[in-house]
């Protein structure tokens, strides 16, 4: 039972961390129609700036520069390059994204390395948030930070990181943040007015092309934001990106293409169903001995039927995904039909 | 039913020659180049051209960007595998030279179950799509030993039967041919497929999908039939491929590098022209083989080069080659020569300069206990110096600064002999 609940933070930890790097990605996408093959290298990008300033300026200025200088470093792509190839369409829009992905990544490893970096949370942030104690004498109970090493000697303690707390808080803040931006400020109505009426926005004297570089700008600020916690949580390391981009389009096509709170949805969802299936053992072939068949290595696709739910969490995403295309092609709170 | 009319149809000569050429250079390829690691080049350029031809009927001719077209050449590797395996083994009377055909049956196969879900959209969703499904592929593939051997692959051995006419596949010059002969009619039959109503019907729905429904035409259904037969043919690469390495392993041939490389050397290639991915597909071998020895930032380079050509020669070198042969048509090229000249110029000298930069680099990376010296374009540098830093900065401003200059340049002369040459054609279309 505590494992299950340790298991639910984390799915919602990492769920949480998703949204953070799609709702960027979302962000970009249904402004400027361009979906940003890139997305998990700014995040890339984010956790190893921050690994270099946390050495010179602490970790917590490190938090707010990293995600700036990503930011920057997006929006002079988009100045540079994104806007040439904006006329041609929306294929070299994402040819030039998927080939910025290789630069940055060939760049992380020209000027880091190859091998991880060590990237170690402040003081703060190590150590654990909350320690689940769970004694056969007297039931369950939640212990803040670390339990004592008595109490864990007679009762099966288990532990969520600190790192993964702080993941869900800014992740949290962020999506505040991002919604007050949106419909409070006067900049968030300019962005929503350029979605649907960039004609009109541009003939009220505003300048399109100039909101469209911020929203870029932002979108890989908000996932070099993600790097830093990711970074400090996981690994840092050059396959991090290839590691995280392929799921966070997953979310976006299961939670609906354009949609922030699709996004928000499919984030969670994604999350959790990579983390929950791990506490669980079985397998199709003990589901169905259970049902009263018998299974035998010699059943017909026993391969298949042999693993265990915690060996194919890892792909339960795409299958999802596949399904979700079958069944409710425009996402789960998609609009767009095409 | 007799002709009532005549019909004048000369012989295509032009197509004709291409073609024969096409097999001439296919077949003394060879003899030309005749080293081990020529031959395998050669053999792998051939499987090359296949596979990226079978992309550019989503990317070129469909406008369709796949992320994820590895799965079918590689579903054509396994199957083609096994069946070889099941062949040495003899519960299967198949010759090794239609094994490949086994490969595009699994790759058709393939396509068809997973294109069904993948076409419901084009554009942008689709490229999402596809990725998608080349991650589940491939991890699902790895979790299952029986079919895919695990980390260590399925190997086998493609010798096997009786010789016949002497051919026993053993040599590499043997699978060279049959996979020569292959290309030819592959390559043929996809330029065949251009012309077919499936083919035009294809590009109609790249260009203007709403207009072709309004047709009536289903741009699912179009999009479809392109994709399966896209997973054909990559089947057919696959399985060439099979019989080439002997050995199949899913963390190679199933991964999304591969089907990145397949979107990268067929749009660098010129995914605008039905010719582009073969230049394409010799451009991957070369990287792949020469170059990745040559350096190890070969990736950053190939990145670097992808991005301008994006940028500024969307058409690949299929479009560069094109619009030259149109000056030089015209008889135009001579006034450009001395640009060229001064382009590349300029152009080597900044690039000898950042190549200095990154090989230091990475030579500090990657070699740091052989100490500061490495070895690059014959002269010894010292990473660790101040000179090499400072030189390789300097060719890099000056060799852009002078680059830009020149650019300026021919960017206006090539402006003014384009005006010149659309005048031209206005003349002649007047005569």
């Amino acid at each position: 039972m505590d494992q299950v609940f340790i298991n639910l933070l984390n799915g919602l930890s990492s769920g949480l961390l998703l949204f953070m790097l799609s709702s960027g990605l979302t962000l970009i996408f249904s402004m400027m129609g361009v979906l940003n093959f890139a997305h998990a290298s700014f995040y890339m990008v984010g956790a190893y700036v921050a690994y270099t300033v946390v050495g010179i300026v602490g970790f917590w200025t490190a938090l707010l520069f990293a995600p700036i200088a990503v930011g920057l470093l997006g929006a002079g792509f988009e100045r540079l390059a994104l806007r040439r190839v904006h006329k041609f369409g929306h294929v070299p829009e994402l040819l030039i994204t998927f080939g910025l992905s290789y630069v940055v990544l060939e760049l992380v490893q020209l000027i880091w390395g190859r091998t991880a970096v060590t990237f170690t949370p402040p003081a703060l942030l190590e150590g654990s948030a909350l320690t689940i104690v769970s004694s056969a004498q007297q039931g369950m109970s939640l212990v803040l930070g670390k339990a004592s090493p008595e109490v864990c000697a007679v009762a099966n303690c288990s532990t969520f990181p600190a790192t993964k707390a702080f993941m869900m808080l800014v992740a949290l803040l962020m999506l505040l943040a991002l919604w007050l931006l949106l419909t409070r400020t006067r900049v968030g109505l300019i962005i929503q007015a350029s979605l649907t009426h960039p004609e009109m926005v541009e003939a009220l004297g505003h300048n399109v092309p100039r909101v469209l570089m911020l929203v870029f700008g932002s979108g890989c600020a908000l996932a070099g934001l993600a790097g830093v916690i990711g970074g400090i949580t996981f690994v840092t390391e050059p396959n991090m990106a290839a590691f995280i981009g392929a799921i966070i389009f997953v979310v976006v096509v299961v939670g609906g293409i354009g949609s922030l709170a699709g996004a928000f949805v499919g984030s969670i969802v994604v999350g959790l169903l990579q983390t929950l299936p791990l506490t669980v053992n079985g397998s199709l072939a003990t589901l169905l001995t259970s049902l009263g068949f018998t299974v035998t290595a010699a059943t017909p696709g026993y391969p298949l039927l042999r693993l265990t739910m915690a060996e194919v969490a890892p792909i339960l995403p795409y299958l999802l995904m596949v399904l979700i295309l079958i069944f409710r092609p425009k996402g789960l709170l998609g609009t767009r039909e095409d | 039913m007799k002709k009532t009319e005549f019909h004048f149809k000369p012989h295509n000569v032009g197509r004709w020659f291409i073609w024969s050429l096409f097999a001439l250079m296919l077949f003394v390829a060879p003899r030309i180049w005749t080293s081990g690691l020529a031959q395998t080049m050669l053999t792998q350029m051939g499987i090359g051209v296949i596979a990226c031809l079978a992309y550019n009927i989503l990317l070129g001719q469909g406008g369709m960007l796949s992320f994820g077209h590895a799965v079918y050449s590689g579903m054509g590797a396994f199957l083609a595998i096994h069946a070889l395996n099941m062949a040495g083994a003899g519960t299967l009377g198949i010759p090794v030279s239609l094994i490949p055909l086994v490969g595009g049956f699994a790759g058709l196969v393939a396509a068809a179950l997973l294109g069904y879900v993948s076409t419901k959209k084009a554009g942008t969703p689709f490229a999402m799509i596809t990725l998608g499904i080349g991650e589940l592929v491939f991890a699902l593939t790895l979790m299952l030993p029986e079919f895919s051997g695990g980390e260590g692959g399925v190997s086998s051995n493609r010798v096997i039967g009786k010789p016949f006419l002497g051919i026993t596949f053993g040599p590499q010059i043997q699978v060279y041919y049959l996979v020569a002969v292959y290309c030819f009619i592959c390559t043929a039959a996809m330029f065949a497929l251009t012309r077919t109503p499936l083919g035009r019907m294809l590009n109609a729905v790249r260009d203007n999908p709403e207009r072709v429904e309004f047709v009536g035409y289903n741009t699912h259904w179009v999009r479809f039939m392109a994709f399966t037969i896209s997973g054909f043919f990559a089947g057919v690469a696959g399985g060439l491929g099979a019989i080439n390495a002997e050995i199949v392993n899913g963390s190679d041939v199933l991964h999304a590098a591969r089907s990145g490389a397949y979107l990268l050397f067929t749009f660098l290639g010129g995914a605008t022209f039905f010719f582009g991915p073969i230049i394409g597909a010799v451009l991957m071998v070369i990287c792949g083989v020469l170059l990745s020895e040559l350096t190890k930032a070969w990736l950053l380079y190939l990145g670097l080069i992808f991005l301008f050509m994006v940028m500024y020669a969307p058409g690949g070198f299929a479009s560069l080659i094109l619009m030259n042969l149109r000056v030089a048509a015209f008889g135009k090229l001579k006034k450009l020569w001395t640009s060229y000249l001064a382009l590349a110029g300029t152009a080597l000298a900044a690039l000898v300069g950042a190549a200095t930069m990154i090989e230091m680099v990475y030579h500090r990376q990657l070699n740091e206990a052989l100490g500061p010296e490495l070895r690059f374009m014959g002269a010894t540098l010292n990473s660790a110096g101040v000179d090499a830093w400072f030189g390789a900065g300097f060719l890099i401003v000056v060799g852009a600064g002078l680059f830009e200059l020149v650019r300026r340049h021919y960017v206006h002369e090539w402006g003014e002999i384009q005006e010149d040459i659309e005048k031209e054609i206005k003349r002649r279309e007047a005569l």
